[in-house]
């Protein structure tokens, strides 16, 4: 199994040993690259994303998506990136500027603090806390501020239910992502990431096999819980389009809405991701306890994996963003705080018990 | 049918207008023209009304009483709830004030424009018509006008907002009004309180317009005033001016007509189920309804070579013959047709989610529905058999075998459901006429100048959302003397407010997406 360790220990021994510089400059460096890559990386995907939501949901819808700027479409992307770069910024009158201009930062700060936890490969984490699990969660949290922010900032009508709305469903869906998460915590014994997936290698052992069926109740509402939180269809009340024209980002334009616009790709990428770390290995090969097929497995490398089992999480999540109609607020809150809630709680005590009994895999 | 008015007299007029409500079942105003009857009798109203048992229409004739400069009638507000917006509108037009209607604000003209357009006085120099380039002003209050003992006119004024609520507008320019309808939506936190339809933003002139025009060149605008049902209006159109000239039509052109009107109702449906869906935010339901649209409009295409404005019928039959494939293309099409009917709901229809949205939501019952004019689909989900195909039947539909659809549940769920029974029932009267078109001419040669003769008519059809009526005032001119069109989308403006009250804000929407309106047909 590759380990993207050897690369990290060769750079940090290239500043600090070959160039003889001090833990300061080494560490700070060392900093500076990695939050480069982690941008650009973000800003890829996201434009990867885009492209890919529209090739998916026109072939759910029988058309064929952007064909026309190159070949496939392929670079239909990159021009709407131009255009959302070169589009003119402008004020709202007597909207609050301050907490205007700081809306879409917010957002996307929580959106890249989330992606930074996401395990890409064996070593290959940016922030791996001991905590990590509620550290996840409490990054998450700040895109709700954003949400609310740019709503109450901007000066609008539609921009303030929707924020009230994006609100409540965010904060409520929270609960349940967080004890999703903490039934993982239950199985594995840890709250680091890497511990976590860690945990799932070796054969037979992929947290949703390995938990059986609380895993798997776990999983489903991960996904259900994580969707909302991600503010997408069926749950995209805060934006939707045909109620509030936009939501809370109605009054933002060129890179204040591209901002949202970013955040809202990627917090589908992160929910996917952590799906797919938590529930379905993350880089861990499905290994099933024969020795051939398993170091055939292996031979795969770990990112491969990870984007794979990401990716399928992320289709799925589109399938049913065009598919189902959008829930009205009061059914989202029942939804929640009636069925939800209760069921992820009895599952933790389910897979509480059956940690303690042994009766996992 | 040719109207013959009741008179009752300014002083009985509200009394006799209850009895006909209360005693002889005329529970269902089907609208009320207003119109400058000339310079002997002055303005007045014409009020139709229909028996909802009998289907029996009458037309009752009140002039209005002039005191000084202003025109006055008392108002049926509170007999036929529909008229709180038919009245206004003959306010706006003609000036004339309802005593006792607690709203008397324009309707479609700003509320800074000066004059009653429809008034045969009325300058139409381009001076005194100037495009405004202000806003338009606008003001809490409104106006009831009531006569003291003295016969003096006495103003009382209402608001319409307290100073705490938070008042939100949906439209003119929003994702779901399907054009430029304003609904002033008051609400408490998501929970609406009162919604107040202001219209006009694409109000045309089309019934002034009409006035100087000859009666084939009226004819283009029925195509523009609902894209949907362009067939549907044409229809009703020439239809009462053959009605009043008395022509006859051969069973070639009734074939044809019919045949296009359900091809059109189809279409009507087909995109009301998609936008239905797109409103709810299921945009892949919308497409599917879209791609099966367009199979539709090409067979129309091939006859009438348009897609949304058709200009098919003309005075006396129809623009053209059909065209040699358009037979095989229909049956092709009918038959693609049928199970397609069923992907819709399985993508849509049937999902839980769409049932949660739509159940209850907008719910009005059939007696409120009669008071309000609901007419259509929507009607008949409440279980109203309002449908003038068969209640008045025009064309071939009484020789067809085809029922009429009404359901129980009175809200938005049913009314989706009624488009999509009635879109196998029009395939079913298509498939019936399609192979058995007679022979003959499918134009019957008329006079280079039209004139119809002195009176006054009303013919109705049934459009894909409701009653579409034509009215026509001919005084043997060779353009009209007053025409006046019942829109479909009029009366569910007026009853948003009573559907919606008490419900959630994406309730609104909902309703508004089971309610098919198109905005520039109810405008005008």
């Amino acid at each position: 199994m590759f380990d993207f360790q050897i690369v990290t220990t060769w750079f940090d021994n290239l500043l600090r040993q070959t160039l003889g510089l001090g833990d300061f400059w080494s560490i700070l460096i060392e900093c500076v690259m990695v939050g480069l890559i982690i941008l650009t990386i973000y800003a890829l995907i996201a434009m990867f994303m885009i492209f890919f939501e529209r090739k998916v949901c026109a072939w759910f819808q029988c058309r064929l998506g952007p064909m026309r700027v190159g070949p496939w479409g392929v670079f239909q992307v990159l021009a709407d990136v131009l255009k959302m770069l070169i589009k003119e910024i402008f004020g709202v009158d007597r909207s609050d500027k301050f907490l205007y201009a700081l809306a879409p930062c917010l957002t996307i700060v929580a959106s890249v603090g989330t992606f930074s936890f996401l395990p890409w490969n064996k070593g290959a984490q940016v922030l791996d806390f001991n905590v990590g699990v509620f550290m996840i969660t409490a990054i998450s949290s700040i895109g709700v501020l954003g949400v609310i922010l740019s709503g109450w900032g901007s000066n609008n009508k539609y921009s303030v239910v929707s924020a009230m709305r994006g609100a409540v469903q965010m904060i409520s869906y929270e609960m349940s992502l967080g004890l999703c998460m903490v039934i993982a915590v239950v199985l594995c014994g840890t709250m680091q990431l890497s511990g976590i997936v860690e945990a799932q290698t070796g054969p037979w052992k992929w947290l949703i096999i390995q938990g059986h069926i609380p895993a798997i109740v776990a999983f489903c509402i991960f996904l259900i819980a994580g969707n909302a939180e991600a503010n997408r269809g069926p749950f995209d009340l805060a934006e939707a389009e045909s109620e509030l024209t936009a939501g809370y980002h109605t009054e933002y334009s060129g890179m204040g809405f591209g901002y949202f616009y970013l955040a809202e790709y990627l917090n589908l990428v992160v929910i996917s991701g952590l799906a797919a770390a938590i529930f379905l290995g993350g880089w861990a090969p499905l290994n099933i306890g024969v020795d051939g097929f398993d170091a055939v497995m292996n031979y795969i490398p770990g990112f491969v994996w990870f984007i794979g089992k990401t990716l399928a999480v992320i289709w799925v999540l589109m399938w049913v963003r065009w598919t189902f109609p959008r829930l009205r607020i009061d059914h989202i809150l029942i939804l929640e705080w009636k069925y939800l809630m209760p069921l992820t709680l009895i599952t933790l005590v389910v897979m509480t018990a059956c940690v303690s009994l042994g009766l996992t895999f | 049918m040719k109207l013959s008015n009741i008179e009752f007299g300014f002083d009985n007029f509200l009394a006799e207008m209850k009895k006909l409500k209360t005693e002889k079942h005329f529970d269902y105003l089907v609208t009320i023209v207003g119109e400058d009857f000339g310079p002997e009798e002055g303005l007045g109203c014409i009020y139709i009304l229909e028996n909802t048992q009998t289907h029996e229409r009458i037309s009752v004739k009140q002039l209005a009483k002039q005191l000084g400069d202003e025109y006055v009638i008392p108002s049926i507000y509170h007999v036929w709830a529909s008229s709180d917006l038919l009245e206004r509108e003959v306010y706006d037009f003609l000036g004339i004030k309802f005593l006792g209607h607690p709203d008397m604000r324009r309707l479609f003209m700003r509320n800074d424009f000066e004059g009653w357009p429809l008034r045969k006085d009325f300058d139409m120099s381009p001076e005194k018509n100037q495009f405004p380039m202000t806003d338009e002003p606008e003001s809490d209050w409104t106006s009831e006008w009531n006569l003291t003992k003295d016969g003096e006119l006495v103003e009382t004024k209402h608001r319409l907002f307290d100073d705490d609520d938070f008042v939100i507008n949906f439209g003119p320019n929003h994702p779901s009004t399907h054009g430029v309808l304003r609904l002033q939506t008051v609400v408490d936190g998501e929970t609406i309180k009162h919604i107040y339809p202001h219209l006009g933003y694409i109000h045309r002139g089309m019934e002034k317009m009409m006035e100087s025009m000859t009666y084939p060149q009226t004819l283009a605008f029925t195509d523009r005033l609902n894209y949907l049902c362009a067939m549907h209006h044409r229809h009703a159109l020439v239809s009462v001016i053959e009605e009043a000239m008395g022509v006859e039509l051969s069973e070639r052109i009734q074939y044809i007509r019919t045949i296009m009107d359900e091809l059109q109702r189809i279409d009507n449906h087909l995109l009301f189920l998609g936008t239905c869906a797109q409103d709810l935010s299921a945009l892949t339901a919308f497409l599917y309804c879209m791609r099966d649209r367009e199979h539709l409009l090409n067979v129309m295409e091939e006859t009438t070579g348009g897609r949304l404005i058709q200009n098919y019928y003309r005075i006396g039959g129809l623009q053209d013959d059909i065209d040699p494939n358009f037979v095989q293309n229909t049956k092709a099409f009918c038959n693609y047709m049928r199970p397609m009917v069923q992907e819709y709901l399985d993508v849509f229809g049937d999902n839980v989610i769409t049932h949660k949205r739509l159940e209850g939501v907008g719910y009005m019952n059939l007696e409120d529905c009669v008071n309000y004019g609901v007419t259509g689909p929507a009607g008949r989900a409440a279980g109203w058999h309002n449908d003038v195909r068969k209640n008045h039947p025009y064309a071939v539909y009484d020789k067809v075998d085809w029922k009429e659809i009404t359901g129980t549940g009175a809200d938005s769920m049913e009314r989706y459901m009624i488009h999509i029974k009635e879109i196998y029932q029009s395939l079913d009267i298509i498939m019936q006429l399609i192979d058995n078109i007679p022979e003959g001419e499918f134009y019957i040669k008329q006079k280079p100048i039209i004139k119809v003769p002195e009176g006054q008519w009303y013919t109705s059809v049934e459009g894909g959302a409701g009653e579409f009526g034509v009215y026509l005032d001919s005084r043997g001119d060779k353009s009209p003397y007053r025409l006046k069109m019942r829109p479909m989308g009029l009366t569910f403006a007026g009853a948003f407010d009573k559907m919606l009250r008490g419900q959630k804000v994406a309730d609104l929407i909902a309703t508004g997406a089971s309610i098919d309106f198109v905005i520039p047909d109810l405008d005008r």
